[in-house]
């Protein structure tokens, strides 16, 4: 496939920050701006023990599980985040693109110092060309790509969204997974910022597909619904061989499914849909989800509690100072 | 005797008075509305704009507020729910927090929740991502009813 030259924004005027037409443009820019983080910033040789500790077998799993994050965060900040820039709906939210394409450069490299930190050259090479000859992770890649060359505005935060908050996922779990196991645990803590970021992505690019559902026809809406399921149950179908050919050989693919229906359920969710895979198979194992968040786990459910701790509310004598925090 | 409409108090900041049991915050973004439209109970929602008067409760609630993802505790309280809080009559009525979020803000998931759970040492109930599942959805319904139970017994006991 030739694609198209992607278009640029037909028309630029001065970005005026003192006027501001949706305050979720600078809400997000503020979080992105407080977020904003480098490699340099995490002792990653910290990890060289650790990797040493791995078999040949894992660490060949997670040199081509990162070649592959960094395929796509090179497709979304190369073609993907600046293919949203023509069709923003207001000048704050194209630069807002332009602070996501940025990031998802630093979230390239990144993986690169991940590799210069712990491998051999010959072994980042041949990683590299795994990536290249893995068909699954190619189509994944491809089938986003068509999307943001293609000419539906709309269609392109679809995609957008889906990559950013469901396709990473395959991958970000190996991380948890050797974190949970006290493993490459600065490896993991850069991971963590990345995933941050994306959170905020996809949250962002969700939002933005739906104010542009706004004033569409009720049968224009359910054709862009239907195209979400429909390119969600493509991407998971392939997602599913990609998870097998990387975690089949340390027998993990089916809890990283877990983790990929889990993370489904919130792409879905930050489009504005429903989730779509039951509780039944989002039960994401307990350590994944507690290197993502330690927070997430089910001590933290008072309603499953036995109720003996029930607390009442009182009046308690704070001052309003205390809540200008 | 004339009839009068009822008029706050002189000093009493500006606000609409509200008997909700479940209080939220929810941005443009609707994740928490959604939620609270699926959970189908009556509730109140906060304005979206703080030069907008707050809430004044009157009976006691539950406050539902999301959590949006930074680096720290600071500035982790959206501002509308500080203006509602700051009321100390609103703090008086408040029995619980539900926090919404999403767990790839890490340390920070629904951090806001814990935030005012411990300011206002009530307890942080329960938490759910983004506009939150079905089975979420259940969850908080049966919980929020045995809760407001525990309490008016709690309540007839003392």
């Amino acid at each position: 496939m030739t694609p198209d030259k992607l278009k640029l924004a037909s028309h630029v005027a001065a970005i005026n920050w003192n006027r501001i037409q949706d305050e979720k443009d600078v809400e997000v820019w503020n979080r992105l701006v407080n977020n904003f983080w480098l490699p340099e910033k995490v002792p990653l040789s910290n990890d060289i023990q650790s990797w040493a500790t791995l078999t040949p077998e894992e660490q060949l799993l997670t040199m081509r599980v990162f070649t592959g994050l960094t395929l796509l965060d090179t497709l979304q900040g190369t073609v993907g985040a600046v293919s949203l820039i023509p069709d923003a709906i207001t000048p704050h939210e194209e630069a807002v693109y332009t602070n996501i394409a940025f990031m998802e450069s630093v979230h390239a490299k990144s993986y690169s110092s991940i590799f210069s930190t712990l491998c051999s050259t010959k072994e980042i090479d041949e990683a590299f060309r795994w990536s290249v000859e893995n068909p699954n992770l190619q189509k994944k890649a491809q089938i986003i790509e068509s999307y943001y060359y293609g000419d539906d505005p709309l269609k392109r935060k679809i995609a957008s969204t889906l990559l950013e908050s469901f396709l990473f996922y395959s991958g970000f779990y190996l991380p948890m997974y050797w974190s949970s196991r006290a493993k490459l645990t600065n490896t993991a803590d850069l991971i963590r910022l990345i995933i941050r970021d994306e959170a905020v992505h996809g949250y962002y690019i969700g939002y933005k597909y739906q104010k542009g559902l706004e004033g569409l026809s009720e049968e224009r809406k359910e054709e862009l619904k239907a195209y979400t399921f429909e390119l969600m149950f493509e991407l998971y179908e392939n997602e599913v061989q990609y998870t097998h050919d990387l975690y089949d050989s340390v027998g993990l693919a089916e809890d990283v499914k877990k983790f990929l229906h889990y993370n489904a359920n919130k792409a879905l969710m930050n489009l504005g849909y429903e989730a779509m895979f039951p509780a039944a198979v989002t039960d994401v194992n307990p350590a994944i989800l507690s290197a993502l968040s330690p927070n997430a786990d089910e001590n933290h459910d008072f309603f499953s509690g036995s109720g003996s701790s029930y607390v009442i509310g009182k009046a308690v004598n704070t001052e309003d100072d205390d809540w200008d925090f | 005797m004339h009839a009068v409409a009822a008029e706050p108090a002189v000093g009493a900041p500006d606000g609409r008075l509200t008997g909700s049991r479940l209080i939220y915050f929810s941005s443009a973004s609707d994740n928490t509305h959604r939620f609270m439209v699926k959970l189908g109970e009556e509730a109140a929602r906060l304005p979206l704009y703080t030069h907008e008067d707050t809430l004044l409760a009157q009976e006691p609630f539950v406050l539902v507020l999301p959590t949006y993802g930074g680096e720290n505790r600071l500035g982790a309280v959206p501002k509308q729910v500080i203006k509602f809080l700051n009321v100390e009559e609103n703090r008086k009525w408040i029995r619980g927090v539900i926090g919404a979020g999403n767990t790839n803000f890490g340390e920070t998931y629904c951090i806001a929740g814990d935030i005012v759970a411990e300011k206002c040492q009530v307890p942080h109930l329960y938490r759910f991502e983004l506009m939150g599942t079905s089975a979420d959805v259940d969850r908080v319904r049966e919980g929020l009813e045995e809760f407001w139970t525990r309490l008016s017994q709690n309540k007839t006991q003392q």
